[in-house]
C-alpha cells in the first residue's frame, strides 16, 4: 500500500514562469477547492468546536447552547465520567470494557482471518481466484444494517447456529439474553469462583465495576457481534493484504525456492517479514474500527443484555438522544477520540520499522 | 513434485469451498427465510428451501399490511435522493478539490491539503453529537439538506482525484492552455475525461457509503418522512419488531436493501477491488 503511495506521489513541479497564468491559477485553485474546504470547515471543524464547547455545558438539546442559557459547568461532564462514582461512569467503564474484550478478539481475529484468505486467493496455482476473491470481498459492500438483521436471525436461540451446534452435539447459548461473561462463565463453571460470595480481591472496585467485572470477558451476545464484524470486514482488509503479497518481487520468493526454503519456511522467512507494513497497517484500521462500533449494537442488541454489548459510541448516542445529556453525551464522544488516538500512537510505536 | 502439487491445490479448493459457504451461506439464508412463513422460519431457520413458499412478509414490506406500517417507497424514494446528490455532489467537489490540489499553485493549497488529510483522521462516530448540533444551530435538522451537505465530507474522495491527476502526463494539459484552453475547460475538457477510473472509484464509493449509511441520518432527522430504507429498517429492527418478531418481513427487508449495492458491485466489480486498498492510505 504504501509502496503504491510512494511510486505515484512524484509532484508535478515542471511548470513555467508565466506571470498571466500565474494570477489565474491563483484564482482557480481558490475557488476549485473553494467548496471542498467550506463543506470541512461547515460540517466538520465547526461541529467539533462545538461539541467541545458543549461538552462543557449543563444542555438538555433543547435551548440554544450558545446563548448563555445553558448553564456552564467546566469540566463536571468529564468528572462524571471518569472520576465521580454514578451511573454513567459505570456505564462509561462498561463499554469501555466490552470494548477492549472486543479489540482482544476482534483484531487478531480479523487479522489472521484476511490474511489466511489473502493467502489462498492469492495461490497461482488455483483457477476462479478472482471469484473467489468477489464472493469474501460481498459482505464488506452490504449495509451493516442489513447484515446485521440476518445475524440477529442466525443467533436466536432456536436459529441456524445453534441448530448446526446440536448437529455436533453442543447445546447452543441464548446469544442475546445471557448476559454472563465468557470468563465468568468458565470460572463459575469449573467451581472455581462463587459468583454469590465473591473472595474479597474480585469484589474490590474500579471506576465503578468490580474486578469480577472487568474480567468478565465478553458476552456471548457480543461474541455473535464479534463474530459479524470478523465476517464482514476479513474482505476489506484481505484485499489489504492482497496488494501486498503482490507487491512482493517475484525474484525474492524464485530465490527462496533455489535456496531450497520449504513452503513453511518461505513463509516465515520472507513473506511474513515483507508483509509487516500490510500487517501494522490493517491491526490499525481493524483497531480504530473497533472502538467504533455502533450500527449493529443499534440493530441487533440495543446494548443489552446487562449492557455487556454497550459501545462507548452507542452510550455517547444513548446519553444524549435517550436521556437528553447532550453535554455528557459530547463529552464520552472527546474521551472516546483521545482514546483512539492513544491506541494508535501506541500501535504505531509497536508497529514502527526497526532499522 | 506433482503429487505435492497436487495435494496442495486439493487443499486450497478445500478451503476455498469451506469459505465460499460461510460467506455466501448468510445471504442465502436470508433470502431462503424471507420465503418462508413466520412458524417455518422459527422452527427450520437453517434450511435454504421455505416450505410452504410463502410471499406474505414481501407482501408487508411493499405495504400490503394495514397493521404495520411499512411505508417503503418512501424509504427508497429519501435513499435514492440522498444516495444521488451525495454521490453527484461529491464527484464534482472531490474532483474540483482534487485538480486544484494536484495541479494549480494558489495559496493556502499546502495548509489545504494537510486540513484534508487530517480530516481523514477523525473518527466518524466522534462526529455523531457534532453533526446534531450544527444542523440544529443551521437550522438543517430534519431536512435533506441536512442529510445530503454533511456527507459531502469527503477527505478520502478527494484525495483520490488528487492522485489521479497527478498521473496524468503535464504535457497533455500544457498543450491544452496553448491551443488557449481556460483553467476552467483545461479541467472539463482534458483533465476530467482522463480521471474517468478514479471518478468512478469515487462514485461507487460514495453510493455504496451514502446508501448503507446509518448514524448520520439517526442522528440528522427525528420526522419519519425522512427515513432512508437503511434507517427505516435499523429503527423497525431496534422498535417495533425487535426480538424475534416477524423474520421473514425484517429478512425481506435486508435483501431489498442489499440489492441495489449488490448490482453496483457486480457491474463495477473491477473498481471496488482497486479502490477499497487506495481509500486504505490513511
Amino acid at each position: 500500500m504504501v509502496a503504491l503511495q510512494t511510486r505515484r506521489a512524484a509532484p508535478p513541479v515542471h511548470r513555467r514562469r508565466r506571470s498571466p497564468d500565474t494570477v489565474r491559477q491563483r484564482r482557480a485553485g481558490v475557488l476549485f477547492s473553494a467548496p471542498a474546504v467550506l463543506v470541512i470547515l461547515l460540517f466538520l471543524v465547526a461541529p467539533m468546536l462545538m461539541a467541545l464547547w458543549v461538552s462543557l455545558l449543563h444542555w438538555d438539546g433543547q435551548s440554544n447552547p450558545f446563548s448563555g442559557s445553558a448553564r456552564f459547568v467546566g469540566g463536571a461532564n468529564y468528572s462524571e465520567l471518569l472520576g465521580h462514582d454514578g451511573l454513567l461512569r459505570r456505564d462509561f467503564a462498561t463499554s469501555v470494557r466490552n470494548t477492549l474484550y472486543y479489540v482482544l478478539l476482534d483484531v487478531p481475529l480479523v487479522t489472521v482471518l484476511s490474511f489466511g484468505l489473502a493467502l489462498v486467493v492469492n495461490q497461482r496455482i488455483l483457477r476462479g481466484r478472482g471469484f473467489f476473491r468477489t464472493v469474501f470481498y460481498f459482505p464488506s459492500i452490504t449495509s451493516s444494517v442489513a447484515i446485521g438483521v440476518t445475524f440477529l436471525f442466525l443467533f436466536q436461540g432456536g436459529g441456524a447456529v445453534n441448530a448446526i451446534l446440536s448437529l455436533v452435539g453442543v447445546q447452543g447459548p441464548s446469544w442475546f439474553t445471557d448476559s454472563r461473561g465468557l470468563v465468568q462463565i468458565v470460572l463459575a463453571g469449573t467451581g472455581l469462583v462463587d459468583p454469590g460470595h465473591l473472595p474479597g480481591w474480585l469484589a474490590a472496585q474500579g471506576m465503578g465495576l468490580s474486578v469480577w467485572d472487568w474480567l468478565a470477558g465478553p458476552s456471548v451476545a457480543m461474541c455473535a457481534i464479534i463474530a459479524l464484524t470478523v465476517w464482514s470486514s476479513s474482505g476489506t482488509f484481505m484485499l489489504f493484504f492482497l496488494s501486498g503479497l503482490q507487491n512482493i518481487p517475484v525474484q525474492v520468493e524464485e530465490a527462496a525456492l533455489v535456496d531450497g526454503a520449504s513452503t513453511w519456511q518461505r513463509f516465515r522467512g520472507v513473506t511474513l517479514p515483507l508483509m509487516r507494513r500490510s500487517t501494522v497497517l490493517v491491526v490499525t484500521l481493524a483497531l480504530i474500527g473497533s472502538w467504533q462500533v455502533f450500527d449493529q449494537v443499534y440493530v441487533m442488541s440495543q446494548g443489552s443484555p446487562g449492557k455487556t454489548t454497550l459501545t462507548p459510541a452507542y452510550l455517547s448516542y444513548t446519553t444524549s438522544f435517550g436521556d437528553g445529556n447532550f453535554g455528557g453525551g459530547a463529552a464520552i464522544a472527546f474521551v472516546l477520540f483521545a482514546i483512539i488516538v492513544l491506541f494508535t500512537a501506541v500501535q504505531r510505536w509497536f508497529g514502527r520499522e526497526r532499522s | 513434485m506433482t503429487g505435492r502439487k497436487r495435494y496442495a491445490r486439493l487443499v486450497g479448493y478445500a478451503l476455498l469451498a469451506v469459505g465460499t459457504v460461510l460467506y455466501l451461506g448468510p445471504f442465502l439464508i436470508q433470502v431462503a427465510n424471507s420465503l418462508k412463513t413466520d412458524p417455518d422460519a422459527a422452527s427450520h431457520p437453517l434450511s435454504l428451501i421455505p416450505d410452504p413458499l410463502s410471499l406474505v412478509a414481501w407482501g408487508k414490506a411493499f405495504g400490503f399490511d394495514t397493521a404495520l406500517d411499512v411505508p417503503l417507497v418512501r424509504w427508497i424514494v429519501n435513499s435514492f435522493v440522498v444516495t444521488l446528490s451525495v454521490t453527484v455532489g461529491r464527484l464534482v467537489i472531490d474532483s474540483m478539490a482534487g485538480y486544484a490540489l494536484a495541479r494549480l499553485r494558489f495559496p493556502g493549497r499546502r495548509a489545504v491539503t494537510a486540513g484534508v488529510l487530517a480530516v481523514m483522521a477523525v473518527p466518524g462516530v466522534v462526529l455523531l453529537i457534532p453533526k446534531f448540533l450544527v444542523l440544529k444551530q443551521l437550522g438543517m435538522f430534519d431536512s435533506y439538506s441536512g442529510m445530503i451537505l454533511p456527507l459531502l465530507c469527503d477527505a478520502v474522495g478527494i484525495m483520490l482525484m488528487k492522485t489521479a491527476f497527478e498521473q496524468v502526463p503535464a504535457e497533455l494539459e500544457d498543450a491544452a492552455r496553448i491551443d488557449g484552453a481556460g483553467v476552467l475547460r483545461t479541467f472539463a475538457e482534458v483533465m476530467v475525461p482522463l480521471a474517468r477510473p478514479s471518478l468512478i472509484t469515487v462514485g461507487i464509493l460514495s453510493f455504496q457509503g451514502s446508501w448503507n449509511e446509518l448514524t448520520h441520518f439517526l442522528v440528522a432527522t427525528s420526522d419519519p418522512k425522512y427515513q432512508t430504507l437503511t434507517l427505516g429498517i435499523a429503527q423497525l429492527t431496534a422498535g417495533p419488531l425487535q426480538g424475534a418478531q416477524q423474520f421473514p418481513l425484517k429478512l425481506a427487508l435486508a435483501t431489498l436493501s442489499t440489492i441495489p449495492v449488490a448490482v453496483v458491485y457486480v457491474v463495477f466489480q473491477r473498481h471496488f477491488v482497486r479502490n477499497q486498498v487506495s481509500s486504505g492510505i490513511k
